[in-house]
């Protein structure tokens, strides 16, 4: 890797913001501006990004510090349709009210930098306590230069019953759009809160967002995440996602990537609790040249906990799909039980895959397992659907759909799995 | 389960069984490594100047090379320029019999079972010893030779075939492959070279045992196997060390030739010494193993079992380029104490048809760390490339650890390929179920290993299956407390 090249970028990337917002934690900004100007960008050799030249991307397509001033008048057009729900919208990196609406009350949401300034004790008690900034080049990017973040609060035992949306809009129709978005959310003991993560982009120009989640799932509460990624513009996105799990908590994660340049998902769950229990879903159905990459890490760190992970990916076109899924059980984390399963199929010849299941165990009485194929569809279920009449190319589409379909099934909520199973229907052109 | 600790703990506190030294006046290099011990290793082995030239080439190529970090693997650096990179059992004539050997290496050889005389001809199997990097006797070969198979050792083939050497050397593993492959090159002192001409079935196993002898000698072996069209070899490499308190560096280079329907069958049983059971000393065994496929239809398969060294780092690989050719990767990894293993394969798929498979077993018990690291490279011209990876790991003990870091990349998508992995422990149940029919828990626990292994152990010949079964049960019986 060329580190002088990365050190510039690092520097222009920087000066691309304004100086005057970011005075909100500036001790850590400094802090990790310095890891980051020793460390540079990752490059090929980097074996976390071996397969995901981000750097490169950004060197390729980003000049000068400018980022554009958004004109949108309007997100309606990237709401989810018939779902009743808090919005919560960035626009080019920036919270935006009026584009924002609250109709759970028991719900407090406060720009971050408000709470910092305010001293908000969350943000005392919880703010980078989790995300281990040292732990990903492009946390530690987000760390140095937020633009913005939202503190979310959901009080003990409560149940926030309509989800909340989080809207990442990006604006580029005037230029190049470089976002820098934070999260923290606390769910306290005994409460329940559904979250939906959306970005969208509009423009031709370059997007880089990063984005950065801390969430924090108390004793008995319940956590439900879902992440879209269905933006067509000529973005590169990094989000470093961070979950910690409390005694008896239960969460589920859900991760789509149909669209996007260049995606990379750093998907954290802390087990720090016992009788935890974890499903994290993905689906990657990647078409043309998008590059989508999914890293997860589960970190069972206390007994008695259950995780649960399936991701799937259909890869077209010259798509490239990467996974890569570590399963952490530390020392004293005995009677964990943790699977993990990795299924691909390439459709086009021009499209790979790159998957790495790691299972790093320290515990010997534990039950885990992992299993990855890659493979293309069935033969002889493709020949029962020929021979009764079915042509060839819905035939591709049904199979692939059930194949992909099946991840769905964790999610609660009917408006959005209608939503997403349209989605993916579309994707992969089930017409009927 | 006391008496499962009881077990354990005699077991841990058990003296390595082959430990000893013999005496035998060494002929020694200086200690450290520049232009002129490279030299000085040439010159002794009477080498061609196209050898020395290679092996300067690989040393220039070494000094600008660093020590890879990224295995899972700890230890205290490495100081290069403190190991004696040369060192020959003395010897005033080349022996023309055995009575001409050392009595002394013959001794040594019958501690360790191996019989340079009558006994191993009824076994049938031929013996190449190397003792500190020299071969001194090499039985069997008239037979052998009958058929035009060359066994002997690396330095005797430099002197008789020099062309097929030169042909080959450096023909799957490049000098400049990773570092220590580099170190071999540019410092190897010895080794086996092994040629199985056209459509000939080798009629008996082929067989060297290392030894490690004088201290603080590193140990860098080199072996070349080259099977011609049709032909086919079954080779076992078995390994024990004596007790030593300073770690020794073991860099080997391993490089197996297959042409159109040739198979090598290449079977491996380390016990190194591991080291005492509070991590000190102990062999490191940094080896580079590769097999190429180069003709279409033909085979390599790699066995082993690694129950010893303190850290075992190496990936017997498959570069499977002939179309329709088969790669083949079954281990057994033992470590206990504070041994260290980060062991796999690669399967790199090129040829059209071609098919692995990868059947690999981990146990770990005491304080030690077991992982296995793979990789499945299926290119873009591979088409209908088949794969099946399976990876289990056992765990005794609540303080060591086991990993696994499988690296799937497939370009084609025609491709099918699986990777399961598993990590557990022993089943109380299992042992219940034992204990209930009058089966004592040592007992139990060797048979239920040696099941769970039985898929590798299998794959080897007669002569070592016995052994290793031996050694699985001298490493694991009773660890289950």
């Amino acid at each position: 890797m060329n580190t002088a090249v990365s050190h510039d970028l690092v520097k222009e990337i920087i000066g691309s913001l304004d100086g005057a917002k970011l005075t909100a934690g500036a001790a850590s900004r400094q802090q990790a501006l310095n890891t980051l100007e020793k460390s540079g960008l990752p490059g090929a050799k980097h074996e976390e990004y071996r397969f995901t030249p981000i750097t490169r991307f950004l060197e390729k397509n980003f000049t000068g510090p400018a980022s554009a001033t958004p004109s949108l008048p309007s997100v309606d057009e990237f709401l989810i349709n018939n779902l009743e729900a808090n919005v919560l919208t960035f626009v080019n990196g920036q919270f935006t009210p009026v584009f924002s609406k609250i109709i759970s009350p028991e719900l407090t949401v406060t720009p971050l930098s408000e709470a910092i300034t305010r001293q908000n004790p969350l943000v005392e008690r919880y703010f980078q306590k989790i995300l281990e900034t040292e732990s990903d080049p492009f946390a530690l990017l987000n760390t140095a230069c937020w633009q913005e973040g939202l503190v979310l609060h959901v009080p003990e035992h409560t149940s926030v019953d309509k989800p909340v949306l989080i809207l990442y809009v990006n604006d580029a129709t005037s230029g190049q759009v470089l976002s820098h978005t934070r999260i923290l959310a606390v769910i306290e003991t005994g409460s329940f809160l559904s979250v939906i993560e959306k970005s969208d982009s509009v423009g031709t120009n370059p997007v880089f967002h990063t984005l950065s989640e801390e969430w924090v799932v108390k004793e008995n509460s319940h956590l439900e995440y879902c992440k879209i990624q269905n933006d067509s513009g000529k973005i590169c996105q990094v989000s470093n996602t961070v979950i910690h799990q409390a005694d008896s908590s239960l969460l589920n994660t859900f991760t789509l990537t149909l669209d996007g340049q260049l995606i990379r998902n750093n998907l954290k769950i802390l087990i720090d609790g016992e009788q935890c229990e974890s499903h994290f879903y993905g689906l990657y159905l990647l078409t043309g040249n998008t590059l989508a990459d999914n890293h997860t890490v589960v970190d069972h760190r206390k007994p008695n906990s259950f995780s649960n992970e399936l991701y799937k990916g259909v890869m077209d076109g010259h798509a490239k799909g990467v996974f890569n899924g570590k399963i952490f059980v530390r020392p004293h984390a005995q009677k964990t039980n943790a699977f993990q399963s990795n299924r691909n199929i390439l459709v086009s010849d021009t499209a790979t895959i790159n998957t790495k299941p790691q299972l790093e165990i320290w515990a010997d009485d534990v039950k885990c397992s992992h299993g990855c194929t890659s493979g293309q569809l069935d033969e002889e279920a493709m020949f029962y659907l020929r021979s009764r009449g079915i042509a060839e190319s819905s035939a591709k589409a049904l199979l692939l759909y059930a194949f992909a379909a099946e991840v769905l099934a964790p999610i609660q909520n009917e408006t959005l799995k209608t939503y997403l199973d349209t989605l993916i229907a579309n994707r992969l052109n089930k017409n009927f | 389960m006391s008496k499962g600790n009881q077990v354990l703990e005699e077991l841990t506190s058990k003296e390595y069984e082959h430990g000893w030294t013999v005496n035998l006046e060494a002929d020694e290099a200086p200690k450290g490594l520049n232009e002129n011990i490279v030299r000085f290793i040439s010159a002794k082995k009477g080498e061609p100047e196209w050898l020395l030239e290679w092996r300067l080439k690989a040393f220039r190529q070494w000094e600008k090379m660093a020590e890879p970090k990224w295995p899972n693997v700890t230890y205290p650096p490495i100081q290069y320029q403190d190991i004696i990179y040369y060192s020959a059992p003395k010897q005033k004539v080349s022996p023309t019999s055995l009575n001409e050997v050392d009595p002394e290496l013959i001794k040594t050889f019958e501690k360790l079972g191996i019989s340079l005389t009558e006994q191993k001809r009824l076994t049938g199997v031929a013996v190449d010893a190397v003792i500190d990097s020299v071969s001194v006797a090499t039985t069997f070969k008239e037979k052998l030779s009958e058929l035009g198979i060359i066994f002997c050792s690396f330095s005797e083939a430099v002197r008789e075939h020099p062309e097929l050497v030169k042909k080959y050397l450096g023909s799957v593993v490049p000098m400049n492959d990773n570092y220590f492959a580099a170190l071999n090159s540019a410092v190897f002192s010895d080794g086996s070279f092994c040629y199985i001409p056209k459509g000939v079935r080798c009629p008996m196993e082929l067989s060297t045992y290392f030894r490690i002898n004088a201290a603080n000698t590193g140990q860098f072996e080199r072996t070349l196997i080259v099977a011609e069209e049709g032909s086919y070899v079954s080779y076992l490499e078995g390994c024990t060390a004596p007790m030593r308190d300073e770690n020794q560096l073991h860099a080997a280079v391993v490089e197996l030739y297959t042409m159109k329907d040739a198979e090598i069958k290449y079977s491996t049983v380390q016990n190194w010494y591991p080291g005492d059971k509070h991590g000190k000393g102990g062999i490191y065994n940094f080896v580079t193993k590769r097999g190429l496929c180069a003709g279409d239809h033909s085979k390599i398969s790699w066995t082993q079992v690694e129950t010893g060294s303190a850290i075992t780092w190496k990936y017997p690989s498959c570069v499977l380029k002939g179309d329709y050719s088969v790669g083949e990767f079954y281990s057994v990894a033992v470590t206990n104490n504070y041994q260290q293993a980060d062991t796999g394969t690669k399967m790199i798929h090129i040829g059209k048809n071609t098919r692995s498979r990868i059947v690999s077993k981990g146990i770990s018990a005491g304080k030690s760390q077991n992982s296995y690291r793979g990789q499945v490279h299926v290119l873009k011209r591979a088409t209908n490339a088949r794969n099946h990876s399976q990876c289990d790991s056992l765990l005794m003990g609540d303080q060591c650890g086991a990993h696994t870091f499988p690296y799937i990349d497939v370009e084609n998508n025609s491709a099918r390929i699986e990777h399961e992995a598993t990590t557990s422990k022993i089943g109380e149940d299992q042992i219940f179920y034992c204990l209930q029919r009058g089966i004592d828990e040592e007992a139990a626990v060797a048979l239920i290993v040696n099941g769970y292994a039985k898929e590798v152990l299998n794959q080897l010949p007669m002569e070592f299956a016995v052994e290793a079964q031996k050694l699985l049960a001298l490493t694991l019986e009773g660890s289950v407390g």
